[in-house]
């Protein structure tokens, strides 16, 4: 009974899972990879591709998903937020960031 | 049925040895000074192909070179039967040079001038006249039989959604390698879309020069943005990628490095070359789909694979482009564009290797004559990366 949410978490090192589905805020969605399995619930609603974080990740930690690091938090993510743009910033090709790095 | 039979396609051969699976006579305009009248050719003349471009002039060095490159990449791919090369007369990439490139391969080959032929309308009845013998010629020769070993297949994603890593792409690594066991060639492109990524495919390198080049050719594209003083994000993942649910450079790359299977990585060419190892190939291009495209064809590639999440009409004059979808809804959306979906993975309806066998089989079709949604819409797409100034 019920809907089936569907999500998909690539490595079980990741702390991020995606939705195959559009997810509505409050549901409690299952995530499942290789023998790791939990519940989250989801703090907004998931659109259809999107990521959403399966544990707290703390401001400047790294984003994992397929196992390999696809950015850093931006700010303080908590288990079932929304994880995009707004709080993920990219490592890579950070010409913006250059003086900084230089200093 | 045999093995051998069940890889068999059907071909032209050309007088180099390459298979071709189109038999078009391009117009093939060095500058784009001639390209309005090599369109009205290909109004004339059934069987022609043109494309349009704004190159040919005023360009130097390794940019020349690039350039020059490509428009005899494109001349001699071996879905070309023959060229008619037509040029202004005055500029940098003079039509009698590139011409006399693409010659070298024995296949028939004309030179027209806007200049030397008097103008526009004399130009286009002198280039028809010689495409239209050779469309003729092109028509007597018949499909003959040729296996995979001769066949350069081309990966490519563009208009990426999070599905693509997910999908489409894992299912096009499967075709890689299925290619590359048949005794084929895989082209995997676009190194900005394998930046985050590289670590993996440096540790499949047949040797610690492979290797390297993987490195160089990922930070001479990395510091190209950092030397431009922006963040790369504001043009890749572009804005529809982001609305997809990419929200990093590196996150889109992970998922399009998928496309390059499990084999190893035989060598890395730079843009518009011809590969020369057989096996997994990396070719070093933009992530921009059409010079990405334009690349891999003009360095041989006979087909294209090329995954989308949002959806692209794109196409190429020479080369039939297998285009995947990696969901349904969009499959449905722009079943115009859209040739293959692998949006049943998703679904759980169908495994990423069924679907991988699935465009495999399409590639023996679509080699053996089949056409493609952007083959029928006349999607004639064409674009160089360029890497220098115009002067």
């Amino acid at each position: 009974m019920g809907t089936q949410y569907k999500t998909v978490m690539m490595k079980p090192s990741d702390n991020v899972a995606i939705a195959l589905m559009d997810l509505p805020q409050g549901t409690v969605v299952p995530v499942a990879c290789e023998g790791h399995v939990q519940e989250v619930q989801l703090v907004q609603d998931i659109r259809f591709g999107h990521k959403f974080a399966v544990k707290p990740i703390a401001k400047g930690a790294e984003i994992l998903k397929y196992g390999e690091i696809i950015g850093r938090a931006s700010s303080e993510i908590g288990m079932g937020e929304h994880v995009h743009v707004h709080n993920l910033e990219g490592i890579r090709g950070r010409g913006d960031k250059v003086e900084s790095r230089v200093q | 049925m045999s093995l051998e039979y069940s890889n068999q396609l059907l071909g032209y051969r050309r007088p180099d040895g390459k298979v071709g699976v189109r038999n078009h006579v391009l117009i093939l305009p060095t500058i784009t000074c001639a390209t309005q009248a090599a369109k009205q050719i290909t109004e004339l003349v059934q069987g022609t192909v043109s494309f349009i471009h704004q190159h040919g002039c005023a360009q130097v060095g390794e940019d020349y070179d690039q350039t020059f490159r490509t428009y005899v990449g494109m001349g001699l791919n071996p879905n070309v039967y023959g060229v008619v090369v037509l040029g202004l007369g005055c500029e940098t990439h003079q039509a009698r040079s590139v011409a006399g490139e693409i010659a070298k391969s024995g296949k028939p080959v004309e030179v027209v001038s806007i200049q030397d032929n008097g103008g526009t309308l004399m130009t286009i009845a002198q280039g028809a006249k010689v495409a239209a013998k050779m469309v003729q010629d092109a028509s007597a020769q018949r499909r003959e039989p040729f296996d995979f070993s001769e066949l350069i297949v081309g990966t490519e994603c563009g208009g990426s959604d999070a599905c693509s890593g997910l999908s489409a792409n894992p299912a096009v690594g499967v075709v890689s390698d299925l290619v590359v066991e048949a005794g084929g060639t895989a082209i995997l492109a676009e190194t900005t879309e394998l930046i985050g990524a590289e670590h993996l495919l440096a540790k499949r390198a047949v040797n610690d020069q492979v290797a390297k080049r993987v490195y160089e050719v990922i930070d001479q594209m990395e510091n190209r943005a950092i030397l431009m003083g922006v963040d790369i994000r504001t043009g890749n993942p572009s804005p529809g990628n982001i609305e997809g649910g990419l929200s990093s450079l590196e996150e889109k790359s992970l998922g399009a490095s998928n496309k390059s299977g499990t084999t190893p990585l035989h060598e890395l060419i730079n843009y518009a070359e011809p590969p020369t190892q057989k096996g997994l190939v990396w070719m070093d291009t933009p992530g921009h789909d059409i010079e990405q495209l334009t690349g891999m064809v003009a360095g041989g590639a006979q087909v294209v694979l090329f995954t989308s999440g949002r959806g692209t009409p794109t196409g190429s004059p020479i080369a039939p482009v297998i285009k995947i979808s990696t969901n349904t809804a969009m499959f449905e959306n722009m079943g115009d564009n859209m040739d293959l979906n692998a949006g049943t993975i998703i679904e759980g309806k169908e495994t990423i290797g069924e679907v991988g066998h699935r465009i495999f089989e399409e590639i023996r079709e679509v080699s053996s004559g089949k056409m493609t949604k952007s083959e029928i819409l006349k999607q004639h797409d064409f674009g160089i990366w360029r890497i220098g100034p115009t002067f």
